[in-house]
């Protein structure tokens, strides 16, 4: 595994991105790519936290709100709760603007909430939020 | 380095001069910019016509060296996709009684990847459609749902066109090689 020295540390940034999308895929992965994250993209909350158990070095999990089986809620739910995992910085995407959604993720504790079609500027400004 | 057809600026008279004059020298110069000229026209019908809008252009900057086709890319699996979803659809809907909230669950997914490259007019038929999905309006959604077609249909044929030709044009040291 190559590691990329990112300002400070030598520690590679690793992102997890979860959409069942897979255009939407393609599109956050380059985005985060080219801002030079490592990025690991998955379809499900479900797969999203299996990857978790085994990956432990993840800077920031990026997911979109509305997913079949498990929505990005839920998702972020499962990870506030876990106490391995409660830590890593939550940002949730969603294609729709619905005031009572982004403040209930929020509340749960994601650290943004990014409209889509997600641009390179929304993500930049994730930066700071890294773990 | 991937020639990039960008919101085309209009061909200066010195560049007339300039393919005139080397004509005969370079001839795949002036090829070159007919076939550039085809590709900017092209794309300029796709944004005037309503059937692209500003987002295609954030998926032409994402564009670059490590991914140099990332823009066919996405396209393609935005139509792998669509077509799956909308094959969905058309089944969805011969169904009695109606399941109107799936439908608009899988209109709902169609729409955001749609959204996601930037094909303006199928999101509008999309969100046409939910709109009689909300109001449980059948006939709505089937009258709705041939204008989603369609629109897929016609995206379809002219992206596979501009695509076509956009690989026609090639990287700027193609255009260097002896015999073409």
């Amino acid at each position: 595994m190559s590691s990329y020295a990112a300002g400070r540390g030598e520690q590679e940034i690793h992102v997890l991105a979860v959409d069942d999308s897979s255009v939407d895929r393609a599109l956050i992965a380059k985005i985060l790519r080219s801002s030079k994250y490592r990025v690991t993209t998955v379809d499900s909350g479900k797969r999203a936290l299996e990857l978790l158990t085994l990956e432990p070095n993840i800077s920031m999990i990026i997911t979109d709100y509305w997913m079949p089986e498990m929505t990005g809620y839920e998702l972020l739910k499962s990870v506030k709760e876990s106490s391995k995992l409660r830590e890593i910085p939550v940002v949730v995407m969603s294609s729709e603007n619905v005031p009572n959604r982004i403040n209930r993720c929020l509340e749960e504790g994601a650290v943004d909430f990014l409209l889509k079609p997600v641009r390179p500027s929304d993500v930049s400004r994730l930066c700071s939020r890294m773990r | 380095m991937a020639l990039h057809v960008s919101s085309a600026p209009p061909i200066s008279a010195f560049h007339h001069l300039l393919c005139f004059f080397f004509h005969d020298t370079y001839p795949e110069m002036e090829y070159a910019s007919s076939l550039q000229r085809q590709l900017a026209s092209m794309k300029k019908n796709l944004f005037d016509q309503g059937y692209l809008d500003e987002q295609f252009y954030q998926l032409e900057e994402l564009q670059d060296e490590s991914s140099p086709n990332f823009v066919e890319e996405v396209v393609t699996l935005f139509f792998r996709d669509s077509s799956r979803l909308v094959a969905n659809i058309d089944q969805a809907l011969q169904k009695y009684p109606q399941d109107f909230r799936r439908l608009d669950n899988i209109m709902h997914q169609l729409k955001g990847s749609a959204s996601s490259i930037g094909a303006a007019k199928m999101k509008n038929e999309c969100t046409s459609f939910r709109e009689f999905c909300n109001k449980e309006n059948r006939e709505g959604c089937l009258r709705s749902f041939q204008k989603v077609k369609k629109e897929h249909a016609v995206l379809k044929q002219k992206l596979e066109n501009y695509f076509q030709l956009l690989r026609q044009d090639g990287p700027v040291d193609k255009a260097t090689r002896s015999g073409n």
